[in-house]
């Protein structure tokens, strides 16, 4: 029973990040106020990093500390998405910090750790692993929607988030006891194997698998445990709301997806149509309370619960083993394409943000074809790459999980999925009408880390639109290990 | 020795009444206690579940656990103190300036 090195290479991504977040905590102890740059800086070096040890495990497989974490593709190619994210995390921050009067070196710190939470997410393989990471993911993300205080907008987006993730928390640890009450194991391949067996007391084990469903539908917003999501992401800093979005939707889904397809698939009968109905419900309630937003913090925020339905209908698969895992790497794709997408159309909510906390309604991009019309057209694409029109990837994202949800003959789904997306195109192609057609002066930050990160987003949201297969096929290849 | 169904009850209830405080009370300082309560509801089935099963990985989950509750306690209190002196009250229904 010793620990060796293999177990250590398993976590290394997640270790080195830990500790350097561990070390800026302190290092930023003695950093001027005047130049917190520095942790930026130091923050993004970390970030590199650990991107660096991430890519050096691609295609590695392992797994450690008595099978508690794992390593292998699929994790790998998680973490590698998280910590790009957390990285445009930084590039939003960077100036809004300042700009906002909130510059503390916490911020950089706490999202770090809370990287390193969703990466452990990622790669656990024990539910005990699992709740962790919850948690480590969570608790900063708690302290980062409050991170504006004293401003009331902020603290109120504190608190309201950390009730209810603390609710949902309740029910994951619920849950997990409850399916090791029925399986007597934590382990996620032992409950598989327990159920295979039948040894385990599936009511009990149904029972717990919904209540660890319920937990993550609060983290990831599904309808209908999304009633904090509107309200947190409008008040919590724009850039803690754009790595929120992200980051706290990959790491989930990404747990939701190891643990149902690892540990629970003889429950798929009974669990998948479950799923579908949360599908159906989040795109529905999403799409449609989006139509009447005129925050566009808001209107992102319901459409963030709405692609979290899209997401979920990678999973009405999962039972199915001849879509299953086309299904999940559809999933995972689209999470790639929400991911940029989101950051790149957050990146241009913060440059016409003003210091007052104004700049926020969609009345306040009258006139941005104009006034700017380069970041118009990257607004516009973000838009159309959110309602899934071409070129674009999210065009290619849902085209794969719709594809996927027709394999798996969920005919029904796939037309609510259709149906909403139309929804959808009316709030988001209002806010190009807006850009385009109505006048206005509206003032915009131009700042290079902002400016970069919006064009990349753009451009990649493009490109990508045009060859998805390498990155498809890299997102296939990435879940082999799950089944 | 006491069934292991009975300890389940006990948890059960234990749960039910931390999630119906959540939904039911207020003060946002009961509300956390009312969580506390759903995660003290897990720690009792995982203590009993491991003492029926004779396996220990429920009981060290439970030490995991209430390590996780303590942080949480500490961020918890120090963003309900901070609404606390901005707002002079921790009423969930008047932190309410966030709608639409």
């Amino acid at each position: 029973m010793n620990l060796t090195q293999a177990d250590f290479y398993t976590l290394l991504p997640v270790m080195v990040l830990t500790v350097w977040a561990v070390a800026l905590l302190l290092v930023d102890l003695f950093i001027p106020k005047e130049r917190k740059g520095w942790t930026a800086f130091l923050a993004v070096a970390g970030l590199a990093l650990t991107i660096g040890f991430s890519l050096s495990q691609i295609g590695q497989e392992s797994s450690g500390f008595f099978e508690m974490v794992v390593l292998d593709g699929f994790s790998t190619f998680v973490n590698i998405l998280l910590l790009v994210s957390g990285l445009m995390g930084i590039s939003l921050a960077y100036s809004y910090l300042k700009r906002m009067g909130i510059e503390r070196g916490e911020y950089y710190s706490l999202m770090l750790f809370s990287i390193a939470g969703m990466m452990l997410m990622a790669q656990a393989s024990d539910l005990i692993v699992v709740f962790l990471a919850l948690e480590l993911l969570s608790i900063p993300l708690y302290v980062l929607a409050a991170f504006a205080h004293p401003q009331h907008d902020s603290g109120e987006a504190g608190i309201k988030y950390f009730l209810l993730g603390a609710f949902s928390g309740g029910f994951v640890v619920y849950g997990i006891a409850l399916v090791f009450g029925a399986t007597q194991s934590t382990a996620l391949a032992g409950i598989a194997a327990a159920a295979l067996a039948g040894t385990a007391n599936i009511p009990l084990m149904l029972a717990g698998s919904a209540l660890i469903l319920v937990g993550f539908s609060f983290k990831v917003a599904a309808v209908p445990f999304h009633m904090w999501t509107p309200d947190v992401y409008q008040g919590a800093p724009t850039p803690v709301t754009a790595f929120m979005a992200a980051g706290a939707k990959i790491a989930g889904f990404a747990a939701l997806m190891r643990v149902f397809s690892t540990a629970f698939p003889s429950l798929a009968v009974d669990l998948a149509p479950v799923l579908a109905v949360l599908a159906a419900l989040t795109m529905i309630v999403g799409n449609v309370v989006a139509v009447s937003q005129t925050n566009i913090k808001r209107m992102l925020a319901y459409s963030s619960i709405a692609h979290a339905g899209y997401i979920l209908m990678a999973f009405v698969a999962f039972g199915n083993p001849a879509v299953s895992a086309t299904a999940i790497a559809a999933g995972i794709f689209y999470l790639v394409a929400y991911a940029l997408t989101n950051f790149g159309s957050w990146s241009i909510v913060i440059a016409l943000e003003k210091e007052d906390g104004k700049g926020l309604e969609l009345e306040d991009y009258a006139g941005l074809g104009k006034s700017n019309p380069l970041m118009a057209a990257a607004m516009t694409i973000f838009m159309l790459s959110l309602t899934g029109i071409p070129p674009t990837l999210g065009l290619v994202g849902k085209f794969y999980l719709f594809s996927a949800v027709i394999a798996a003959d969920m005919y029904w789904l796939a037309i609510v999925g259709v149906l909403t997306s139309l929804i959808s195109a009316f709030y988001y192609l209002r806010v190009v009408v807006i850009m385009y057609m109505k006048d206005g002066e509206p003032k915009t930050l131009s700042e290079p880390w902002l400016n970069l990160t919006w064009i990349a987003m753009a451009a990649i949201t493009v490109i990508l639109g045009f060859m998805p297969a390498s990155l498809f096929n890299w997102a296939s290849q990435a879940i082999m290990k799950l089944f | 020795m006491v069934p292991v169904n009975y300890y389940i009850a006990l948890s059960a209830i234990l749960f039910i009444i931390g999630a119906m405080g959540v939904l039911v009370r207020r003060n946002a300082l009961i509300i956390f206690m009312s969580v506390e309560l759903m995660l003290n509801a897990a720690n009792v089935a995982l203590v009993a579940f491991s003492s029926a099963n004779n396996s220990l990985d429920g009981q060290i989950f439970v030490f995991f656990i209430m390590t996780v509750a303590a942080a949480e306690v500490a961020v918890g209190l120090a963003l309900i103190v901070a609404i606390f002196r901005s707002k002079n009250s921790i009423n969930v229904d008047e932190i309410n300036m966030l709608k639409g």
